[in-house]
């Protein structure tokens, strides 16, 4: 694709980088993403993405925009209060680059449509808040070979990795199965400052533009867990797992999983 | 017994297994992944695993907010 005069300006920060060029903002422009969550993480890294000139982003979420979102979920305000979160989200981000083709969708994914909503996408973003979500998209992901970038906050603590099925290790690999109901508290119990969502959701853009510009190295087999407090950065390799069950050489779970 | 745990060294660790690590450090093994030496421990194991002067440890919290 040609970039247009207004785009060649828009984008000039980028294509002045020796990594990106032109070519590279094509390669953005032409980049197909889906974001699980158009929460904390969703609107950050939705945000940035939008900015970059991404070509499509599909947005899934559930639920409606409620007061005690607005410490962090930055892509909804005072003015969707009470509106689904994606078409919340979709307003802000047309409202910021209407080159990007953001797509709405006011659903919760399952074990039954997860498939049909990934397939078309080059990239899928995990930005959700609940466990049993995050292990039927990287089940779905390992399943379906989809580049899957994680991240997750709560508290003070954050965590992302790239998860690339055949090159690497899966979520399932370091974390086997999802933890008891209620054991991990979520963080409308526990609490989350702002900005750490910001921060990780920001680290999540980067992994996804990086993949997108086939750029730099990717996050996979390793986690990289920020400790806000501290303000320290720790990386935890992790190896694939031959025994894993989605991943492994003869993996236990071939069918998706609901988990409650 | 000493242990690198999560970047740090841990001196005076007297657990001899991982379930007793846990137990002495006070986590909950339901809330954590472990690895010893680049190993993922699987929980089952977290019993019999035994732990020897100079393992590394990582123990990584399941985080899983949006």
């Amino acid at each position: 694709m040609t970039l247009t005069d207004d785009q060649l300006l828009r984008y000039s920060r980028h294509i002045i980088l020796s990594e990106v060029g032109e070519k590279g903002q094509a390669k953005i422009a032409g980049a197909k993403v889906i974001i699980i969550g158009a929460g904390g993480l969703g609107c950050s890294v939705g945000y940035y993405l939008t900015a970059a000139g991404v070509g499509a982003i599909t947005l899934i979420d559930n639920d409606t925009v409620e007061l005690s979102n607005l410490q962090r979920q930055i892509a909804h305000s005072i003015h969707t209060i009470g509106m689904p979160k994606v078409f919340s989200a979709q307003k802000t981000f047309n409202a910021l680059n209407p080159d990007v083709n953001i797509v709405p969708l006011k659903t919760r994914i399952s074990k039954d449509n997860i498939i049909d909503l990934i397939r078309d996408y080059d990239i899928v973003i995990d930005g959700s808040d609940n466990f049993p979500t995050r292990y039927l998209v990287n089940d779905a992901c390992v399943m379906t070979g989809k580049p899957l970038v994680s991240g997750a906050v709560l508290g003070f603590e954050g965590q992302v990795t790239t998860i690339i099925p055949g090159a690497g290790p899966c979520y399932r690999c370091l974390f086997e199965g999802p933890p008891p109901p209620g054991l991990v508290p979520s963080s409308q119990e526990t609490g989350v400052l702002g900005a750490l969502p910001g921060v990780i959701g920001s680290l999540q853009a980067m992994e996804v533009l990086k993949l997108i510009l086939g750029k730099g190295e990717a996050l996979k087999g390793e986690l990289l867990i920020y400790n806000a407090l501290n303000t320290a950065f720790r990386k935890v390799k992790f190896p694939k797992d031959p025994s894993c069950p989605v991943c492994g050489e003869n993996p236990s779970i071939t069918e998706l999983i609901d988990y409650k | 017994m000493r242990l690198k745990i999560n970047g740090e060294i841990k001196k005076n660790i007297l657990a001899a297994t991982l379930k007793e690590l846990l137990e002495e450090l006070g986590i909950t093994p339901g809330r954590v992944a472990v690895e010893v030496n680049m190993q993922v421990i699987k929980k089952t194991d977290y019993a019999s695993f035994r732990l020897y002067d100079g393992d590394v440890l990582e123990i990584v919290n399941f985080v899983g907010g949006g």
